[in-house]
């Protein structure tokens, strides 16, 4: 076992991690250090164990890692069988992690994958601090932000000056259907998650009005069965459950007996599971391709044999193979990795409290999904308005429609905000647009 | 609680498994794959993850062709191997631990490397829908490809070796039925509209619509009144910017006002502003579809002219009849603003005249097959409406000859020449992966394969490639630093370079099988220290 990194199993990567190159990094020193090192120190955490997690498991037990966690708060549904494939049918039911460490454990000796069944969000700040790299195969934008201002609230800056030693990269994949992308985040260091928020596309919505009054496509009588008719009828006593396939037949007949009344054509079963669960396409060579470069550039960033990718990198192969590398740009005024103050400009200090959560909303460089807010009025922390806990949101909604200076917000003041798309709460000074 | 009416579809449980790549392929598409039997040209860890990418997605079966047996240096890098296959025929460990990702899957193996196949053997290969070769020798290679050639089946070769990978792809002719662009463009025929839709847009008279219809008219209908309008002026549509620009004007001041004479917020017209660029335009037949459509296999169709050949030609006819010049119509409506009942009564005429068009080349089309002396059902009208609907999209590939490129004198050198020029190009690697085969020929090993091999080795393979490139008529290469490269790899098999390629390899599989998206043409190459690919004509 100790002489494990010297196996003859190992040659593949001891012939690049014991020899020098011409295009290995300038730091880089060829020895048997750099495999013992990942065999034995190295930790990983591996976030989301679905189709790309699970190539990542994969992908990082056969470059040399040993030290490995997996965290997924999921259970494995028939659906994910097409690119899981550390899933089997007997494991429907069964947790993603748990069942994807089982697994790795099992086939590569001397692995040693910990699982953990739960939200990333149920993790504090200790768990996360004590892993060397952090790899991310998400499908959700709010998670995805959750752990990137995880990683920088981690950071440490004495006068001003970042200590590196805090900083944990973040690799992290996306993908749909023949696309992809992979970026690598040096959290304080590089473009962060929200530097570059604008990158993700907005949801696409339909206007309250067409799907009411005015339908024309299929998915607009979906949309008015999940958004008005469910809540009306409330046929199961439950919010929708896109697993449910009793919830999913309720809102696939009656969309059909609305698209029948409009004369809409094209209404399938499976456009309905797609809107009602907001599906995107996904199939095995694509995470493959994703997932196998993020953890080319884990062992490049736990090795330092080569440059890592800087920063970003898109795939798309419909037409033929087309991948294209760029440097995101690091936003001096990030509201989650600058340490410059922030700022929230209004029109008028005479705005009502729903207007000023209404541009927490969005604006593009917030995007929030339910800011709770909190002031520092006169000396005292008031709460003003916090959506996420029923008791107090029944006692803070009136303050909604009163204005900011009612409130005793005035120019300058220091609100609180709370959101789901981030760890920790976000200062933000208010400010009078000038011309205003 | 409401008990629904239970007239929800029973889904399949084949249809919930493969759900998320129905949604890009379509059920159409899986047929062909499960109808599809591949062959892999040893398991190595490439070709495992090729393997696996197809095996999951429910190929129909696969066969592995591989004579070696398991070693220590397998297991570190390929996961369908474990710990106690050493030894172990790696064909059939390898086929065991695949068939275990999916039981809709057939496979099987043959523990003989493929130079013995292709001696005793030599039809062997004549029934799979695709050959994948990884990690073969040049001169197997040679022979291999010839063959496939000749047989007009794909042939994808791979390999990866450090921090490089490569992937050529060897396909006499292609067809692509379905190429699912980015943005369609649609199908209106504003400038030219068939009887059906100029009687309906003469229906309509946008003056006598109060403020509510008039906001509520889809922008196809505004579009085509100001067309009008202009071209009572004009012999033709508008085509400069600035005819544009004065078009869009137009719409502009068809703007209800109010009482003020205030320009109303009309979102329609906002939107027939902004289509005009799209929509106002000749319809044109693209020249990638023009190379199908006069291609000698549409014109001169035979007994074995393949469906693809008999529908293009049926299109063609129609084209050339009552298509008048153009393609049978999309049928398709992008979503705009407007009320139901305008927006749907539009949508049915396209709707219509799509059907009556899809009739017409599918008469056409049985016609052809009476002509050709083949069954009728040979060709389903299913295929014929697939066809009709992405008309536009049609498209074929012809390929080289992987044989002509390891001739010398057939080559072609120019692009290798004028790419190696530029510093940056990854020409280079072409050039030393075809210098490491030179080196695997004649000394039976990779270059640096053994620690006290790695010094003589660099002069070694210089020395290949300064012939190779001599051959070829072009200059040695400018640094040593990629030969150095080569020999620090050692032929060593990097298991996430691996994945990446063979990931690549099998969406490329899956294009070929399923005639959607396009494949490459014909090589590419990947520095996974830069993170950047290039593709290659050769």
């Amino acid at each position: 076992m100790d002489s494990e990194y010297s196996h003859r199993k190992l040659s593949h990567l001891r012939k690049v991690l014991e020899r020098s190159g011409p295009f290995c990094r300038p730091d880089f020193e060829p020895s048997s250090e750099s495999l013992k090192f990942l065999m034995q120190t190295c930790k990983i955490l591996v976030i989301g164990a679905g189709g790309l997690g699970c190539e990542c498991l994969k992908n990082l037990s056969l470059m040399g890692f040993r030290q490995m966690h997996i965290i997924d708060m999921d259970i494995i549904d028939l659906s994910n069988l097409n690119r899981q494939f550390l899933f089997r049918h007997k494991d429907i039911g069964a947790s993603k992690s748990e069942t994807a460490a089982k697994f790795i454990n099992d086939r590569i000796p001397g692995c040693n994958v910990i699982p953990h069944f739960c939200k990333i969000q149920d993790k504090n700040e200790d768990f996360y601090r004590q892993f060397h790299i952090i790899i991310c195969g998400l499908d959700s934008i709010i998670a995805r932000r959750w752990i990137n201002g995880m990683l920088v609230s981690l950071l440490i800056y004495e006068n001003g000056i970042l200590d590196q030693s805090t900083v944990i990269p973040l690799v992290d994949g996306g993908t749909e259907g023949f696309k992809g992308n992979i970026r690598v985040v040096l959290p304080g260091l590089t473009a962060c998650i929200e530097c570059t928020l604008d990158l993700y596309p907005p949801q696409i919505t339909y206007p309250l009005c067409t799907i009411a009054n005015t339908p024309r496509l299929p998915e607009h009588c979906i949309e008015y069965v999940k958004v008005i008719q469910w809540p009306k009828e409330n046929p199961f006593d439950c919010s929708i459950d896109g697993d449910d396939p009793q919830h999913i037949n309720w809102i696939y007949e009656k969309s059909m007996e609305r698209a029948v009344n409009f004369g809409i054509q094209g209404l399938t079963y499976r456009l309905v599971q797609g809107v009602v669960k907001n599906i995107i396409p996904a199939v095995a060579s694509t995470n493959a391709v994703i997932a196998s470069i993020c953890c080319t550039e884990v062992f490049k960033l736990a090795s330092s044999c080569s440059p890592s990718l800087n920063n970003y990198m898109i795939f798309t192969n419909t037409d033929g193979i087309y991948g294209y590398t760029y440097e995101a740009e690091k936003n001096i005024n990030c509201l989650t990795c600058s340490q410059t103050i922030k700022e929230i400009e209004i029109k008028s200090i005479y705005i009502k409290l729903k207007d000023l959560i209404q541009l927490l909303c969005s604006k593009n460089d917030l995007q929030m999904k339910n800011p709770g807010i909190t002031a520092n009025i006169s000396g005292k922390i008031k709460t003003l308005y916090i959506q996420s806990v029923p008791s107090i949101e029944e006692k803070t909604r009136q303050n909604l429609s009163k204005t900011l200076f009612d409130l005793g917000l005035r120019e300058n003041s220091e609100i609180i905000v709370a959101d789901v798309t981030t760890p920790n709460t976000i200062m933000l000074k208010i400010k009078l647009l000038k011309n205003s | 609680m409401a008990s629904p009416i239970p007239k929800s579809p029973e889904q399949s449980e084949k249809n919930r498994k493969y759900d998320r790549q129905l949604r890009l392929w379509n059920d159409h598409g899986q047929a062909l794959l499960e109808g599809a039997h591949i062959c892999l040209i040893n398991a190595n860890a490439l070709g495992t993850e090729i393997l696996k990418s197809l095996v999951l997605p429910g190929i129909g079966a696969f066969t592995i062709i591989d004579g070696n047996k398991v070693t220590e240096e397998d297991i570190g890098s390929n996961f369908f191997l474990d710990a106690d296959s050493v030894g172990k025929s790696r064909a059939h460990v390898s086929t065991q631990f695949l068939l275990e990702l999916n039981p809709d899957v057939r496979g099987d193996y043959i523990d003989e490397g493929p130079e013995q196949i292709l001696n005793n053997s030599p039809d062997f290969f004549n029934n799979f829908n695709v050959v994948i070769a990884c990690a073969i020798l040049e001169k197997s290679l040679i022979i291999l490809a010839k063959k496939l050639w000749e047989l007009d089946i794909p042939l994808i070769v791979c390999k990866t070796i450090g921090f490089v990978g490569y992937i050529r792809v060897q396909v006499k002719e292609h067809t692509i039925i379905e190429m699912h662009p980015d943005n369609e463009i649609p199908d209106l025929r504003l400038n030219k509209p068939f009887e059906l839709l100029k009687t309906y847009f003469d229906s309509i008279d946008l003056n006598n619509f109060d403020i509510r219809d008039h906001s509520h008219t889809p922008y196809v209908i505004i579009l085509y009144k100001y067309l009008q309008q202009w071209l009572i002026n004009y012999q033709d549509i508008p085509r400069t910017k600035i005819e544009k620009e004065q078009f869009k004007q137009m719409i502009i001041d068809g703007v209800r006002k109010d009482e003020n004479g205030i320009p109303v917020d009309e979102e329609n017209f906002k939107e027939a502003i902004k289509a005009v660029n799209i929509c106002i335009s000749h319809t044109s037949v693209s020249n990638s579809l023009k190379e199908v459509l006069n291609d000698n296999s549409c014109i001169n169709l035979n007994s074995k002219s393949s469906s693809f050949w008999i529908i293009a030609k049926a299109i063609k006819d129609f084209m050339e009849n009552e298509g008048d010049g153009l393609l049978p119509l999309k049928g398709a409506l992008p979503d705009m603003i407007a009320d139901t009942e305008k927006f749907i009564s539009l949508q049915q005429v396209y709707h219509k005249q799509a059907n009556t068009d899809i009739e017409a080349v599918w008469k056409r089309t049985l016609q052809l097959l009476r002509q050709l002396g083949k069954p009728s059902d040979s060709i389903s009208e299913k295929d014929v409406k697939l066809f009709c609907r992405h008309a536009s999209e049609l498209c074929i590939q012809r390929g080289s000859s992987l044989a002509n490129e390891y001739d010398a004198k057939l080559i072609n050198t120019n692009e290798i020449a004028q790419s190696l020029e530029n510093p940056e190009s990854l020409m280079v690697y072409y050039v030393v992966l075809r210098g490491v085969e030179k080196f695997q020929a004649e000394y039976n090993a990779y270059p640096g394969e053994f620690d006290d091999h790695v010094e003589p080795d660099i002069v070694k393979l210089k020395a290949c490639i300064s012939k190779l490139l001599g051959e070829w008529g072009c200059a040695p290469l400018a640094k040593d630093d990629y030969v150095h490269e080569f020999c620090r790899f050692g032929g060593a098999e990097l298991h996430s370079v691996s994945a990446m390629i063979g990931g690549l390899v099998a969406q490329e599989t899956v294009k070929f099988i399923t005639h959607q998206y396009k494949p490459i043409n014909n090589t590419f190459i990947y520095d996974a220290v830069t993170c950047s690919g290039s593709t290659f004509i050769f």
